[in-house]
């Protein structure tokens, strides 16, 4: 129904001449055009190796390729690389590069490059947040202009996908002090974009490769529009002065559902990578008991928090893995709401409301003290504060309600919003909260070691709710060091179902990624990676080009 | 009249280092370090990493060390170069946006001298009339209204339903293909709302000012003495009252030269103007602490200077200041 109504709109839409045979305007792939990127912020360094922000990489990512990538369905494949052989042992790893491949000023591609690229990497003068996966490399060598290996000590799974990081040119950075390069403003890579212009705070302007190495891509030129207010970029969406944008649930649902909007835009929809989790501070006493852990998982509805925050728009989180992914265990489901048998966990674990703690009262304390459902223990009641960082609604919101449920089964809540730097300054590193809400990305590669391992329990490293389970240790380790992908799963399946008893966190939800791009791109295809894998492939056909470039 | 510029200008200096060392210490009080910012939170950053960031910034000397470092680099007017990734030079930075912002701002600082003088004058001239009551009420609405939301109803009706005007940003993206007078045009349709908008909220605090100098000046005994000279309503209002009601105008606008160089993150947010406003902001939340204090210093020399500019055309204008009569 859809596409003919689209068909017959387009119809309508669109005067002069059209092909009869080709449907819906699309009269076939075809170059030219320009898509026009809403962004909420400026870029900082187009060095990929120094920029740490979204903004940044997202230009890098089309700018520079890896030695590999994940595919449309989150498989590795080969990038740069052809392909590569894993020894016996699992300790060596062979890159084959592909042949013919140039940077962007005509020099040709080679194992060099990917040698410097290590070197910078692990160079203590290069100040880079992303050093870690390459100083496992135990010896890193250059076999001819078109092999590069690698060998570790001992096997080690997020290998493979750290050699996804953008591989930079040693022609042009080698010897020179990368914090001054040029190159951060003026990038060279062998991506399927070159880059063009960049005006501060304004727009970043890239232009496509001909002569890249999977084809050259259909749209012509990639602009990246900086608008720092949503308001504003979601009307100039409208007016049509940018092609796309990521949408909030908001105006996903309530401010695109003309059918003006529909015929200008097509919307999507998938699971964004990264979920939203109630931490507990496990130092706390009151969290150490398992049973109070999970009594707040059954307390807490989920579903509850997805409709008010997200307007439905997402899935609860019962791990921190996305559904969907490989890692991630189906069979692992997420607790039901039941505050009855929350508040049984909580009466096992020794908190009770005060009435029934205590004999012995007159008759106004009985009746105060009844309607009073506060738990005790020791005559201390049950209450602690959720921080949460300032700026994010979402967060806020989440906390909200969770403080609403929670003292419905008797534990009250504070919720306190503190600014960002203060927030992880003097609150997470210090370990200076009880319970807090945040989010995680959810890495490409499922490895947990950084933020549930016991040995990253200390100031500034990521398991800051302390979490200490030897099981989960050895499991990670077991996944971690192979690249036996079954074994990999068998562990860090039983690592979910062993969360799910444990309830470090209560797992929030994964929110929908909700970006929407103008109706005349075609060749989109949504996939478990999102959009944006073949963005190459997009085009807007000759007859519905809306910007006609003049080289 | 040159010694009391020279005396002021070397009383600055020690003011303007205790600005900045003020400023250093506070700044650095905030918690939170600039290198936080990469680190913190990243799955992939270790420690070690991060005590790399901090020992290539000199985070980890003591906090006199690094004022004294600092102030040494300054003297040879050295900002240093920016904490965030792109080590770019705090001038540089600045350098960059500064045409922008200090073109709108004088363009809306203009327009409110434009449009509240008049008004001021008109409502002083015609006391508790209609008029004086109607302008009240409307730039004290200007004054209270919240400029982003007035922004959006203004987007929503000339950018989005109309279509008359671009919404946000500097030029459009098929800036390079048009001719000179469409480049102009563009860029001057670029600029009507945000100017018009930045105006808005300022035309209360200058008309009311202008409105009440004027009554002011025409209760003075010269202007009972020039009306009985027998000169027209005309001439007595604009040749001898205006121009005496003018001279405050001149502190108004020395005070106004740090605010040139400063702009207002959320308006410069809505209409996507690459300013001041946005890159302080920025490096305040990022603890940029060169870029911070390059802002800073900037701004602390601006407006000591400015205060100096006002006070010498106060005594050029008025024979009164310069002569010390009363």
């Amino acid at each position: 129904m859809r596409p003919l109504l689209f068909a017959l709109l387009a119809l309508v839409l669109i005067p002069g001449p059209f092909p009869p045979a080709l449907a819906a305007g699309d009269d076939g792939p075809a170059y030219g055009d320009a898509i026009i990127v809403g962004s909420i912020g400026d870029a900082s360094t187009l060095i990929p190796a120094l920029s740490a922000d979204t903004a940044s990489s997202s230009i890098n990512g089309l700018v520079y390729n890896g030695l590999v990538k994940l595919d449309k369905n989150l498989r590795l494949v080969g990038d740069l690389a052809e392909g590569w052989d894993i020894s016996e042992d699992g300790l060596t790893i062979t890159f084959h590069l592909r042949q013919g491949v140039t940077w962007h000023d005509g020099q040709p591609l080679t194992a060099r490059d990917v040698m410097f690229t290590y070197r910078l990497m692990i160079d203590p003068a290069t100040p880079t947040a992303y050093g870690e996966d390459f100083k496992q490399v135990k010896k890193a060598e250059v076999v001819d202009d078109h092999t590069f290996r690698v060998t570790y000590p001992r096997p080690f799974a997020p290998a493979l996908i750290s050699w996804g990081f953008p591989v930079m040119p040693a022609h042009l950075l080698e010897g020179k002090d990368i914090t001054t390069s040029e190159l951060a403003r003026r990038p060279v890579g062998t991506g399927p974009y070159i880059f063009k212009e960049w005006q501060t705070g304004q727009q970043i302007v890239l232009e496509s490769n001909p002569g890249y190495f999977e084809g050259r891509p259909y749209i012509t030129r990639h602009v990246t529009r900086v608008i720092p207010d949503m308001a504003t970029m979601f009307l100039e969406l409208k007016s049509g002065g940018i092609d796309s944008m990521g949408l909030t649930p908001l105006q996903y649902l309530r401010q695109t559902d003309t059918p003006e909007f529909g015929k200008q835009f097509r919307k999507y929809k998938y699971l964004a990578f990264s979920y939203t989790y109630l931490g507990f501070n496990l130092m706390d006493p009151k969290f150490k008991d398992q049973r109070v852990r999970q009594a707040m998982a059954y307390a807490i509805n989920k579903d509850e928090i997805i409709e008010g925050v997200l307007l439905g728009l997402g899935q609860p989180a019962n791990g921190p893995f996305k559904p969907g992914h490989w890692a991630y265990n189906e069979k692992v489901t997420s607790h039901v709401f039941d505050p009855d048998r929350a508040r049984k966990l909580l009466a096992e674990a020794g908190w009770k409301p005060r009435a029934t703690e205590e004999e012995g009262c007159f008759f106004s304390a009985c009746d105060r003290r009844k309607e009073d459902v506060t738990l005790y223990k020791e005559g201390q009641p049950f209450e602690f504060t959720i921080i949460t960082n300032q700026g994010n609604k979402q967060r806020e919101m989440c906390a909200l309600i969770i403080q609403q449920r929670l003292k419905d089964i008797g534990i009250r809540i504070k919720v306190q919003t503190i600014e960002w730097a203060a927030f992880l300054k003097e609150f997470i590193d210090k370990r200076n909260f009880e319970a807090c809400i945040l989010g995680w990305t959810i890495p490409l590669d499922p490895d947990l070691f950084d933020v549930w391992h016991s040995s990253k329990t200390r100031p500034g490293e990521l398991n800051f709710i302390s979490y200490k389970n030897e099981e989960v240790d050895r499991l990670i380790d077991e996944s971690r060091y192979t690249f036996d992908q079954a074994k990999r799963k068998a562990a860090l399946d039983r690592i979910q179902e062993i969360f799910k008893e444990d309830v470090p966190y209560v797992f929030l939800y994964v929110p929908d990624a909700l970006p929407v791009v103008a109706s005349r791109f075609k060749g989109i295809e949504p996939a478990p990676a999102g959009i944006d894998y073949n963005f190459i492939k997009w085009y807007a056909p000759e007859s519905l080009q809306k910007y006609h470039l003049t080289p | 009249m040159l010694q009391y510029v020279a005396k002021r200008l070397v009383l600055m200096i020690p003011l303007l280092l205790g600005i900045t060392l003020v400023s250093f210490v506070v700044i650095h009080l905030a918690p939170g370090k600039p290198t936080d910012m990469a680190t913190m939170m990243n799955p992939k950053a270790s420690l070690e990493a991060k005590e790399r960031l901090e020992k290539l910034y000199g985070l980890d000397k003591p906090l006199h060390v690094q004022y004294w470092n600092w102030l040494k680099r300054l003297a040879v007017l050295d900002f240093g170069r920016s904490f965030s990734p792109d080590r770019e030079e705090v001038l540089t930075k600045i350098g960059r946006r500064l045409p922008i912002t200090i073109l709108l701002n004088v363009l809306s600082m203009f327009l409110i001298f434009v449009v509240s003088i008049p008004i001021g004058v008109y409502s002083a001239t015609h006391q508790d009339s209609l008029f004086d009551r109607a302008t009240t009420v409307f730039v004290f609405v200007g004054f209270a209204t919240p400029t982003f939301w007035l922004a959006l109803l203004l987007m929503i009706l000339f950018g989005v339903n109309l279509g008359w005007l671009p919404i946000s940003g500097l030029k459009s993206m098929d800036y390079d293909q048009m001719s000179l007078l469409g480049q102009a045009w563009d860029r001057t349709a670029h600029l009507i709302m945000p100017v018009l908008l930045s105006a808005f909220g300022g035309l209360a605090g200058m008309s009311r000012y202008m409105r009440a100098n004027m009554l002011e000046v025409v209760r003075q005994d010269y202007i009972t003495t020039a009306r009985a000279k027998g000169l027209s309503e005309r001439a007595v209002i604009y040749k001898h009252a205006l121009r005496n009601a003018l001279m405050p105008v001149i502190t108004i606008l020395g005070l106004s030269v740090p605010s040139l160089i400063g702009g207002s993150v959320i308006f410069e947010s809505i209409f996507a103007i690459p300013g001041m406003g946005q890159l302080f902001y920025a490096s305040v939340m990022s603890r940029d602490y060169p870029m911070v204090m390059g802002g800073l210093v900037i701004g602390a020399v601006l407006t000591l200077g400015g205060n100096l500019l006002a006070d010498v055309g106060y005594a050029w204008a008025d024979p009164r200041v310069r002569e010390g009569r009363s």
